[in-house]
């Protein structure tokens, strides 16, 4: 399916293509689609693409010298057969431990929503979630999919220390953090693996367009996988959609 | 010969910075690098360097600074009295360093940043391509006391009798260029003419992520659905606040896009004290 794009002129070095304001994986795909041709077609060292929801921000590596004459070629990129280009995704199995010990907020999380600590890790590990994107943080995952019952406005003051590997709740999103940071979210898990490797190239193993399924592991798991994942012999589990 | 540069004092807020990281924006990655490109630009052009080649960046207050080996170096960027062993030095022009010199540069007169290049550029860690220090990225995220950076020392000073003269931009930088942004026409007739016709004052929150303004417009646009944002990039927050995205900015924001400053334009804004004026001009591509 193709959708009605908007080409906007963002910056000197950059032009936005916006599809439809809504959060679907239709445009998801289409989108990842057409983000790869335009990546073959240019090449990585003319150009790098940020991909959100429902947006391309295509950043070249100099200054744009013909708009119109760029935006024709990319119109003409999306008007031929994607074929080619439909990106493989894959389904991850991500390991999180829900004990209390290590999840800070997930009691009073439990409280709040009038539910049970095995309610709520039935509800979180059941969806697959779609990877929509990669920001805020080094490799943070925007995912969609969360359980409406587990919906959860952000604190009021945010956390100053939230680390790595916390696995929370914020509004309607959940999200790993990749890094020690401040954050507003409700922590109720903590996830083993990295999400952020700045050694190399290919920094986060996620990509948007992939599903994310959290698997419940014990925390003695999460001690073995943790280790594991320091002396670098853990591959997290995939498999092909 | 590799030798080392060692801070005596780290100064305010001072890092290794290049032209950034290019390429890893879709792993959230920021872009980072040099706040103010021109003055540092035209350290590593004074040097005859690669142009993405290392510069120290320091804030407001610089560092103190000891070579263990001869090089050349230069200073550009915020106006500063500069000195080498208390022998006063000048700024955009080359200087000679000899073994275990201490550079030492008073507190920031004018602007905000400041660079120190040197010949062939800083050698601390490349990480993503990149030398600019970025928290969770690099090993360090600012220089500390008695940390050490390596360079390649350089002998082969040659005396130009040149300068160039500092740049003329700081005096003349109140009137930003901007393009509009992607969600500048959901704005009404007067949230629009507030923009453009208002002087901003610099608020107390500045740093190489964002620039806050003092002056606030009064905001009835909903948040958007999270979307890609570039250093330079004016947000406008629920408060009203008007948010200039700088050099570490994050990938992805989800407050609407009102205004995008010139690439010129994020340079100028760079070197602004709180309390500083700005206004924006619009400008079509």
């Amino acid at each position: 399916m193709r959708y009605e794009l908007q080409y906007k002129r963002y910056s000197e070095r950059a032009i936005l293509i916006e599809w439809p304001v809504k959060i679907d994986e239709n445009i998801l795909h289409d989108l990842l689609s057409f983000k790869k041709s335009i990546l073959s077609f240019y090449g990585k060292l003319i150009v790098e693409v940020i991909s959100s929801y429902n947006s391309l921000l295509i950043y070249y590596v100099s200054t744009i010298e013909d708009f119109y004459s760029e935006v024709f070629e990319l119109k003409s990129l999306y008007s031929k057969d994607f074929e080619d280009t439909v990106p493989e995704n894959k389904l991850w199995r991500i390991p999180v431990c829900y004990a209390a010990s290590l999840a800070q907020d997930l009691e009073v999380f439990a409280k709040d929503k009038s539910l049970t600590v095995e309610e709520i890790i039935r509800l979180h590990t059941a969806p697959l979630y779609t990877v929509y994107g990669i920001g805020f943080l080094p490799g943070f995952l925007y995912l969609g999919g969360l359980d409406d019952q587990l919906h959860r406005a952000r604190k009021i003051t945010p956390s100053l220390h939230v680390k790595k590997g916390a696995v929370a709740i914020g509004g309607s999103q959940t999200g790993i953090y990749p890094v020690d940071s401040p954050g507003g979210w409700y922590v109720i898990g903590m996830c083993p693996l990295d999400f952020f490797n700045p050694k190399t190239e290919n920094s986060c193993f996620v990509s948007p367009g992939d599903k994310i399924q959290f698997i419940s592991i014990k925390e003695n798991e999460y001690n073995d996988i943790r280790t594991k994942v320091e002396n670098k012999n853990y591959t997290p589990e995939s498999a092909c959609l | 010969m590799i030798a080392n540069v060692e801070i005596i004092k780290p100064g305010l807020f001072t890092t290794i910075q290049d032209e950034g990281r290019f390429g890893f924006s879709k792993f959230g990655v920021p872009k980072s690098g040099a706040m103010d490109h021109v003055a540092f630009g035209f350290a590593n052009l004074i040097l005859g360097n690669p142009k993405n080649s290392a510069c120290i960046e320091w804030t407001i207050q610089p560092p103190v600074l000891k070579f263990h080996d001869t090089t050349t170096i230069v200073l550009t960027g915020g106006e500063a009295d500069a000195f080498l062993n208390d022998k006063k030095i000048e700024m955009y022009r080359e200087i000679k360093v000899s073994k275990n010199d201490i550079l030492k540069i008073n507190f920031c007169r004018k602007g905000v940043y400041g660079y120190v290049g040197i010949k062939n550029g800083f050698l601390s860690e490349e990480v993503l391509h990149s030398r600019s220090f970025y928290k969770s990225i690099t090993p360090r995220f600012r220089l500390a006391k008695n940390d050490k950076i390596p360079y390649q020392s350089s002998n082969n000073y040659t005396d130009h009798f040149s300068a160039i003269s500092p740049p003329l931009f700081l005096e003349n930088s109140d009137a930003l260029e901007v393009y509009k942004g992607p969600e500048f026409d959901m704005l009404n007739d007067a949230q629009k003419s507030k923009m453009l016709d208002s002087v901003f004052t610099i608020s107390n929150t500045i740093n190489r992520m964002a620039i806050q303004l003092e002056e606030k417009i009064p905001n009835t646009l909903p948040s958007i659905i999270t979307s890609p944002v570039l250093p330079g990039t004016i947000q406008l927050t629920p408060s009203g606040s008007l948010i200039v995205l700088m050099r570490d900015c994050q990938t992805t924001g989800g407050y609407p896009r009102v205004l995008q400053l010139t690439e010129t334009a994020i340079n100028y804004i760079a070197q602004k004290r709180m309390k500083e004026k700005c206004s924006f001009r619009l400008i079509e591509f």
